[in-house]
């Protein structure tokens, strides 16, 4: 479930990530230590090896006995070898030629690498099929060997050695950006190209080369590194370049010849071979790393991943200018309704923003409530925080969240874990998403019904096919044998639900539960729900945007809007008289009440992110009945008599959050579906 | 005459690796459709009925293995690269996923003037002032349009993909799920812009959804699709009044409808 909800993590601070994702990839390379060192370390040894000429003090042939097996200091900065010649100048003129062999093996395996796997992947079909497969031989050939004929067949020639290594590496990097370039194939707007008319060059040019130009990166850093290591190799072992000519292996086979009496020696020749070599991998690993849009947002520890608690008191609520709570009444009397889900004083913060401001909820047993409301309006985050499972980073702050009688914000963490399954469950979106792909769902539903209940297997079994009884799930046997994979939208969400209810909850936090469902199979599960609640008195925090969800099974509707709750009242109520002008603009932007093709009335602007949030009310720049006083006053939520609250006590009450609320009917004229009658009618014909 | 045509049309995934599997799964079997120039075609299902595939059959994205597709008189079924350069200024396309549609990588600009790339008539200059133009009528300030797309919300994304579709002023647009990712508000406003650019530049959708809400507001006619075949079509206010298929009647009682008494009678 952490996954699950840790996948709403980027809606938080929305306003911050549109901004600077464009930042360069090398850019944000630099912007780690590590990744600048390893850059300035190399732009350091291919400045000094370009610049050789002129900046060694020495030339790399120029014999000084007298300095013979010089240490490092005065006239030779890092010494001299057996003959005099200074080793950093030799140094310097050796990087010439073993970094144009490095040089020589990333070009060609790049070049290659990269064309194959994107003819491979884009193309896909029999090219890919006959590309793939040469792959496979080029890996399949022993590069020591192979190198060591080239070696003897061209006499020593580094270039073909270096360029035969390139090459056969290149298989390795085709099958990386084949992958890469496939995932970006069959994207919209790799498509929407495809139908502008672009010749495949061209789309693959613009599209697909910008996506997989990381993985080639990151794998052109780590070849350079073992190319490096390969070029020091053949030289160590005599087969490439010829003295007196200087090159980095070379550099440490003179050295380990004088091993036993000047081991100084070794360590400019060997330091500098292998530090560009771990400047070369740390720069592979930090591009990787860096171009993982996720790693800045990705939890560094467990310890992040529990939401932090504080319990606020009415007086702090006062104290923050946005929840200005004059005019909240807060009734002993109210407290005492029997409610197994209370909320008060909710708020979500990150880095000091509230992201959801002072919410009230109040569930009773039984009872179905619909939290609704636009993207980033704080709907879900309301439900991860009655469940004490907010993303990470964000704060959680109420002065009161009691599950079915339980103190909810002094429980420990081990005591929460407990709860959440037992008096409060959780059905989300995705219902194959939801499940565990490598489980069959006998598996995954015994697993919670042992943690419930104990008991032994005999036990469990019968429990598990109660379970499935419960949500209507025909085929047991085939159901209880799949994997998640194997069964339809309507069957997964069944067994999600199935597993919510092991743990007997009093209450059902359900997000979006039918939203990535056919219109047939959502109606079955709203029939399931509203089965549930009356046969068990189950209660059911239902998260929509779908008006008709709202009227097919909700009780009371909790309209949000930017973070707080703008209106609350019993379903009939609220539809008959929205009194925000939010509600009614929400209504009335459905196409369900309109004529056809007439003007949908729209709501001018966007949600304010959090941080641009007014602490008058949110709405006013967008609402069309706004006064002066709207955006100057901070806005309580408070309890009107509405004109025809025939409700259930305190807890069907209606509460606007609004100065000049909406008197009169419902904006939106009957619907111009099908009547009443004709519904039954479609019904019955279909059974 | 229709604009577009389309008779008996099978598509059948997995058909071309001849030799491995000669029978693959039928994605749409013998279906025959008619657009009329100007109209508005809902075509509507559930996951699996094959409207998306119908869709990409039309844009030449998937491979038809039976039946024939005619655009203006013109056999279109198996196109080669060029005539579908050429059609590429004639039918367009909206995706439903505004956030997947536009390359996060280049402007909008650039996103919208690809559209016109592949006409040869249509100078720099002139792509660049039509673009603006179509994004100010969707709009989107031209002032803006060398933001990325990350700078702009899902409601104002979707107009991107609008004004890219429209740029070459094409005759038919497919809509695939175009409105189903965005909220009610949005879903408004871009609704009332399909139906205002559609009077003004006498345009033809095709429109995919699972919606019948918004095929009941916006659609001329209806096609009812259910794995792969063509179950009922006709006007939309007749079918929904009278579905003659007994799938098209489940699919009316199963949309919720937003009218709590409704609802619960």
């Amino acid at each position: 479930m952490t996954e699950q909800l840790a996948s709403i993590a980027p809606l938080a601070p929305s306003a911050a990530a549109a901004a600077p994702r464009r930042r360069r990839l090398w850019a944000r390379v630099l912007r780690r230590p590590a990744g600048a060192l390893a850059l300035l370390w190399i732009a350091l040894v291919v400045g000094g090896a370009v610049l050789a000429d002129v900046v060694a003090p020495y030339g790399p042939l120029d014999q000084d006995l007298s300095s013979s097996f010089a240490g490092p200091g005065g006239a030779h900065l890092l010494g001299a070898d057996q003959l005099g010649r200074d080793v950093l100048s030799r140094i310097l003129h050796g990087g010439q030629v073993s970094l144009l062999a490095v040089a020589q093996a990333v070009t060609v395996f790049v070049v290659v690498g990269t064309l194959t796997g994107l003819v491979a992947g884009y193309r896909g079909g029999r090219t890919d099929r006959v590309l793939m497969w040469l792959c496979d031989v080029a890996l399949a050939i022993p590069l020591v060997v192979t190198l060591l004929v080239v070696l003897a067949v061209f006499s020593r020639n580094e270039t073909a050695a270096m360029l035969t290594f390139g090459f056969l590496a290149s298989a390795g990097l085709g099958r990386v950006v084949r992958a890469a370039a496939m995932t970006v194939r069959s994207d919209d707007y790799v498509l929407a190209a495809e139908v502008a008319g672009l010749r495949a060059h061209q789309v693959v040019a613009r599209h697909v080369l910008p996506r997989v130009l990381p993985p080639v990166l990151v794998q052109a850093s780590l070849l350079a590194c073992s190319a490096l290591l390969v070029e020091s190799g053949i030289n160590y072992l005599g087969l490439g370049v010829q003295p007196p000519t200087p090159s980095w292996g070379g550099l440490v086979t003179d050295a380990s010849a004088a091993i036993a009496s000047h081991p100084w020696l070794l360590v400019p020749s060997g330091g500098v071979i292998v530090l560009t070599a771990l400047a070369f991998g740390v720069l592979g690993d930090v591009v990787r790393d860096v171009s993982a849009d996720r790693s800045d947002t990705a939890p560094t520890s467990w310890r992040q991943l529990r939401t932090r608690v504080r319990r606020t008191t009415p007086a702090d609520a006062k104290a923050h200018a946005t929840a200005d709570v004059a005019g909240k009444e807060t009734d002993a009397a109210d407290a005492k309704i029997d409610a197994v889900l209370e909320l008060r004083g909710l708020r979500v913060l990150h880095e000091g923003t509230a992201l959801v401001d002072d919410v009230d909820l109040r569930v009773a047993p039984g009872e179905v409530v619909g939290l609704v409301g636009e993207s980033g309006c704080g709907k879900t985050l309301t439900l991860s925080a009655l469940l004490r499972l907010l993303p990470p980073g964000l704060v959680l702050e109420a002065e009161r969240l009691e599950i079915d009688g339980a103190d909810a914000l002094d429980l420990t963490e081990r005591r929460m874990a407990a709860l959440r399954g037992s008096a409060v469950a959780f059905v989300p979106q995705e219902p194959v998403a939801g499940l565990d792909p490598s489980f069959t769902v006998r598996a995954q539903l015994r697993e919670v019904v042992r943690l419930r209940d104990g008991g032994n297997r005999a036990a469990t079994d019968v429990r598990v096919r109660e379970l499935l009884e419960q949500v209507q799930l025909p085929d047991a046997d085939r159901v209880l044998a799949s994997y998640p994979h194997e069964l339809s939208g309507g069957m997964a969400q069944r067994v999600a639900i199935a597993r919510a209810l092991a743990g007997r909850p009093r209450v059902l936090l359900a997000d979006e539960p039918t939203t990535a469902l056919d219109v047939t199979v959502q109606a079955e599960i709203l029939a399931l729900l509203r089965d549930l609640r009356e046969r068990t008195g189950l209660a059911i925090v239902i998260v929509t945007h779908d008006w008709g969800v709202v009227a097919e099974l909700c009780d009371r509707a909790v309209v949000m809007y930017a973070g707080r709750v703008v209106e609350e009242g019993t379903v009939l109520d609220l539809f008959d008289h929205p009194a925000h002008p939010y509600t009614r603009a929400l209504m009335a932007a459905n196409p369900t009440g309109a004529a056809f093709r007439e003007r949908l009335r729209s709501i001018p602007g966007q949600v304010p992110s959090p941080r641009e949030r007014s602490s008058a009310c949110a709405f006013a720049d967008r609402c069309e009945r706004r006064e002066s006083d709207c955006t100057s006053t901070p806005v309580a939520l408070v309890l009107t008599a509405g004109p025809t609250t025939g409700s259930t006590g305190a807890v069907g009450d209606r509460r606007v959050r609004c100065l000049h609320p909406v008197t009169g009917a419902s904006p939106t004229k009957p619907a111009t579906g099908p009547s009443t009658d004709q519904k039954g009618e479609y019904a019955d014909a279909a059974r | 005459m229709p604009l577009v045509e389309i008779d008996d049309l099978s598509v059948t995934y997995g058909a071309r690796r001849a030799g491995r599997r000669s029978t693959g799964k039928a994605a749409l079997a013998d279906v025959s459709l008619d657009l009329h120039r100007g109209e508005t075609l809902g075509l509507v299902g559930e996951s699996g009925s094959g409207k998306t595939t119908l869709g990409r059959a039309v844009l030449g994205l998937v491979p038809v293995s039976a039946g024939a597709i005619r655009f203006d008189g013109e056999d279109i079924t198996r196109a080669d690269r060029r005539t579908r350069r050429r059609l590429s200024q004639r039918i367009q396309v909206v995706f439903q996923n505004p956030y997947l549609s536009l390359n996060p990588q280049r402007t909008v600009l650039q996103s919208v003037m690809e559209t016109l790339a592949s006409s040869p008539e249509v100078d720099r200059a002139e792509a660049r002032a039509r673009s603006l133009e179509m994004l100010e009528r969707v709009g989107i300030p031209p002032a803006s349009a060398d933001r990325y797309p990350g700078a702009f919300s899902g409601g104002q994304r979707q107009r991107i993909a609008i004004a890219r579709a429209l740029v070459p002023r094409p005759d038919v647009v497919v809509c695939d799920e175009a409105v189903s990712a965005l909220d009610l508000s949005i879903q408004a406003q871009v609704l009332n812009l399909l139906v205002d650019l559609q009077d003004e530049l006498g345009l033809t959708y095709l429109f995919i959804t699972h919606d019948l809400a918004v095929v009941r507001h916006l659609c001329h006619r209806v096609a009812v699709l259910r794995r792969g075949e063509l179950v009922e079509t006709g006007d939309t206010a007749a079918v929904c009044a009278a579905p003659a298929h007994p799938y098209t009647r489940t699919l009316l009682a199963s949309a919720p409808v937003a009218d709590p008494r409704l609802a619960r009678a």
